[in-house]
């Protein structure tokens, strides 16, 4: 397992020789830095997204499921647009970037925890009600951004929808430092809790018979989750099927349950898919086709392919 | 010894026990019977917390449920729920390492390895040590969550109706076992049963249950007779005697 863990890593390593390296024509102390930047923001973002589906499904005991699945980034950009509703769009673009993703942040920690943490107790266990509980919130959320971006002026409009699509090729990279913080601190969080994650996958019974009392550790989780979707979502956008499509990779090429392999491992294959598909994308192709459609493509038919196989569980 | 004090517990508004006052004795087999509804699946898991206790105090020798910590109980007190129909794609071998969690929190020592080896030899899981749970069948099953119930060595064990969906042969073997765990291991075993005839057959002692209440406890051979079966079965079956053991007629 360890071999495999170690062949991921070389397989990044050769991503990003390939994204920072590949047809560089403008002067290296121009291209190292701008790349460098861009690199760092998708391997974090693919950290973040992995980890924070990982939780998701070792918490809610399902492997189709996941926060962008359920609506967690449609509710960031629900209180984004809510905040330039009622403060205004030139009080949210002339804010400091770092200000307004804080605030938007602990605004999702704690709607999150409102909302997910009251109507996942109801509905756990059973499948088909999560993913449309799931459903009824993604498009609840999305609904209501769109309204309330209809109510707004069209120049504040702007700030929205600036932010409301998956983009990789223009980064927040304003935002970069911070949130390599803020997730780095969190995502050492989640590796320090792996053991006690192994032991709650085993279903709430049984945790509780380990002396491992569920409850807490499922609310921990979800302000986790809650911070590592605000991260990703900040930097590039909503990513539908990302999660979905790293978790399924990740456990076919590591088969195990524990979490000390299934973190690194989703988080390597997020990384790879992310760099090396960028890299293929602005490379190779262009810029012709936007990463995300090709990344929903093969994620939606892994969410699909899980669902009609029924092994959700 | 497990002292139940003054317990009642509802869900929505609808009475499950009602007001319980009773002691489990420690060593043996302690089987809880009683129709559909009487309350003896939600005093188990009020015992092993999986529900939290709402009025009336449980105390496991010392240990006061919802005041200890929950690692201190789970070296004393463990459970195995209603087989649910989840399985994780866990091998043999890693399930039972779980039972040492307790003492390791997901660190194995040397120890703890040796009491996962002694677990899968004692249930005959060492061929199946290296399976998958999902390739496994429904008794195999239940005994590598049984072993690492076994592995977590505590001196009290809760099994909640443990043969659903076992055949008679892995049901009678399962029984065997707990037996000779309380026999050579010392264990405390509180069990809930829908057949009384197994309760009868196998248990030390029967905790009879009806709409929340204890109606009656005691040796299987004091109390299962005619009348127990009309006062909490509501039914009138006979009562036969075969080697020493009484057995309802259904």
């Amino acid at each position: 397992m360890n071999r495999r863990l170690w062949g991921l890593f070389a397989l990044l390593l050769l991503s990003c020789a390939f994204y920072m390296l590949w047809g560089v024509r403008a002067p290296w102390s121009f291209v190292l830095p701008f790349r460098g930047v861009k690199l760092g923001a998708l391997i974090l973002v693919g950290c973040t997204v992995s980890t924070a589906s990982l939780l998701f499904q070792t918490i809610t005991q399902n492997r189709i499921l996941t926060p962008s699945i359920m609506g967690f980034d449609a509710l960031y950009l629900l209180l984004l647009s809510g905040a330039v509703f009622w403060l205004g769009g030139m009080t949210v673009a002339g804010a400091r970037p770092q200000i307004v993703f804080l605030v938007t942040a602990s605004a999702l920690i704690i709607a999150s925890l409102l909302l997910f943490g009251t109507l996942m107790r109801s509905v756990r266990g059973d499948l088909l009600r999560m993913v449309l509980t799931g459903i009824i919130f993604g498009a609840l959320f999305r609904s209501l951004t769109s309204f309330l971006e209809r109510m707004i002026d069209p120049n504040e409009f702007a700030v929205v929808q600036a932010a409301s699509f998956a983009r990789f090729t223009q980064i927040e990279t304003d935002l970069l430092a911070l949130s390599a913080c803020i997730s780095g601190i969190t995502l050492l969080r989640c590796w320090a809790i792996r053991h006690r994650l192994d032991v709650l996958a085993l279903g709430r019974d049984t945790a509780t018979s380990l002396g491992e009392p569920p409850r807490r550790l499922e609310l921990e989780g979800l302000i986790l989750i809650a911070i590592l979707v605000s991260v990703s979502t900040a930097l590039v956008g909503p990513l539908a099927f990302l999660g979905l499509l790293v978790l399924s990779l990740a456990r076919l090429v590591t088969p195990s349950e524990k979490h000390a392999i299934l973190i690194p491992s989703a988080g390597l294959i997020a990384a790879i898919t992310l760099v090396g598909g960028q890299a293929v994308m602005e490379h190779v192709m262009a810029l012709s086709t936007p990463l995300v459609v090709v990344i929903d493509l093969l994620g939606g038919a892994v969410f699909l392919a899980l669902l009609l196989k029924g092994s959700g569980r | 010894m497990i002292s139940i004090q003054g317990v009642s517990h509802a869900i929505g508004g609808k009475r499950i026990l009602n007001d319980v006052t009773t002691q489990i004795a420690q060593g043996g087999i302690t089987a809880l019977i009683g129709p559909n509804g009487a309350g003896k699946s939600t005093l188990l898991s009020l015992i092993a917390r999986l529900e939290p206790l709402q009025t009336g105090r449980i105390l496991v020798d010392a240990l006061e449920i919802g005041a200890c910590s929950d690692q201190v109980l789970a070296q004393h007190l463990s459970i195995l729920p209603q087989m649910a129909d989840h399985t994780p794609r866990l091998t043999v071998k890693e399930l039972v390492g779980f039972g040492r969690y307790p003492y390791n929190r997901g660190r194995p020592t040397a120890q703890d390895d040796a009491k996962v080896a002694q677990a899968l030899d004692m249930f005959g899981l060492n061929l199946f040590a290296g399976r998958t749970l999902d390739t496994l069948s429904g008794g195999q099953k239940q005994r590598a969550h049984i072993a690492m119930i076994f592995a977590q060595d505590t001196d009290y064990v809760l099994l909640d109706e443990p043969l659903n969906n076992l055949d008679i042969a892995a049901g009678r073997s399962l029984m065997k076992t707990l037996q000779s765990m309380c026999a050579d291991h010392r264990k405390t075993i509180v069990i809930v049963l829908h057949d009384i005839n197994v309760a009868s057959r196998y248990a030390d002692h029967i905790i009879a249950m009806r709409d929340g209440s204890v109606i009656k406890q005691g040796r299987p051979a004091e109390i299962v007779d005619s009348s127990l079966l009309q006062d909490v079965f509501e039914t009138d079956a006979p009562v036969v005697k075969v080697e020493g053991t009484n057995l309802v007629l259904m």
